[in-house]
């Protein structure tokens, strides 16, 4: 796997960084959301709860950054050989599964702030920042819109398990070197 | 006709005795008007709880604040924070224990008149078995018949063992916790 073909355009250095770091972080946060949310009342939930906000918050300033990126440095086309194989349901899902995670980027701390300020715990960012309430409080808010917060990172979740599966399929199946592309390295 | 006369004396008597008693005996708090608050910070977010059950007993002239007398008694099983997890934790004993101390009460040891509806009330604060000495700043609005007195007062959860063992770690839930009532009162004298 050392032809030239095998080494298509390369995503930049920021955008290879950023997509890594959001890649680890959000796994991360996504298991430390599962995990909290089934403690029981105890100084640990009550870190770990304020941590999540916090690391939302930042992750959710980090995909503005990503996204301010995205579109002022226009990404490497597919490979000729890779696109023209195909088929176009599979074009229209990449395409659909890249937007949709972007979408999901934002939606996901979005909500996750909006319930917390309709809850009544505003996040203050590392214990010293209060952040603005863009929703009242209101429990009955709160309760309507906690559980989308979850739905929406269960959405994100099942896309990132698609965007792996279909970069490992590239990788090990069509064999085709796509995935160097978000790697950093030589050549 | 010697009962008679003896029922109208002990009516005179009593009614002698309502006119003779200090104003408080008809100074009441109206609860529905009237709010304790308190907000405590946990990990730099401020939260709102609130005690819903609580009465006063008050004696209260404005134009003699020095003999007046102030009495509560706070309901402790009744404070909420509005999440039903969190309310269920307060009564235990880490907290509140409320079964062992079921009020908080306060008695005031001296009333000072500030000026300009203002007022200064000393006394003795007494939560969770532990009695402390607070000042508190008042401050007195009339409205028809209604008196309201407002303020704002610190106090450190630590000094009374609110949040006990794990959680007298104030780098989770902070010592200071700003207490801030409003009390509607009827009965208490023109300011």
């Amino acid at each position: 796997m050392t032809t030239s073909s095998d080494h298509p355009a390369r995503y930049s250095l920021t955008a290879i960084a950023l997509h890594w770091l959001l890649g680890a972080a959000l796994a991360g946060l996504f298991g430390v959301g599962l995990y909290m949310a089934d403690l029981p009342f105890s100084p640990l939930r009550l870190k770990l709860y304020n941590w999540h906000k916090w690391a939302g918050v930042c992750l959710l300033a980090l995909s503005l950054v990503r996204l301010a990126w995205r579109v002022t440095h226009r990404p490497p086309a597919l490979p000729q050989p890779i696109e023209g194989a195909m088929p176009r349901w599979q074009r229209l899902a990449h395409h659909a599964t890249h937007h949709s995670l972007y979408g999901l980027f934002f939606a996901v701390p979005l909500i996750g702030w909006a319930y917390s300020s309709a809850a009544g715990f505003p996040i203050v960012l590392f214990g010293v920042l209060p952040l603005p309430d863009f929703v009242p409080v209101d429990k009955a808010l709160a309760e309507w819109i906690k559980p989308w917060h979850e739905i929406s990172a269960f959405a994100m979740a099942g896309l990132v398990l698609l965007h792996v599966a279909a970069a490992l399929k590239h990788q090990w199946l069509d064999r085709d070197g796509l995935v160097s592309r978000m790697l950093p390295g030589r050549g | 006709m010697k009962f008679f006369l003896t029922l109208t004396g002990i009516a005179l008597a009593g009614a002698s005795l309502m006119a003779a008693a200090p104003a408080f005996a008809q100074q009441k708090l109206v609860p529905a008007q009237s709010e304790i608050v308190f907000v405590s910070k946990q990990m730099g977010v401020p939260v709102e709880g609130r005690f819903k059950k609580f009465d006063a007993q008050i004696a209260f002239d404005p134009a003699k604040p020095a003999t007046s007398k102030i009495a509560f008694t706070v309901d402790i099983g009744s404070a909420t924070l509005g999440v039903r997890e969190t309310d269920a934790e307060l009564p235990k004993p880490v907290w509140f224990n409320a079964p062992k101390f079921p009020q908080a009460t306060f008695q005031s040891t001296a009333v000072k008149n500030l000026g300009g509806g203002k007022f200064e009330v000393a006394g003795k604060l007494g939560i969770k078995g532990v009695t402390q000495d607070v000042v508190v700043p008042v401050v007195l609005t009339q409205a028809g018949v209604t008196t309201t007195a407002t303020g704002v007062f610190p106090l450190k959860r630590l000094a009374f063992k609110i949040g006990e063992n794990e959680w007298a770690d104030t780098s989770m839930v902070a010592d200071d916790v700003q207490v801030k009532f409003k009390l509607a009162l009827t009965g208490v004298g023109k300011l």
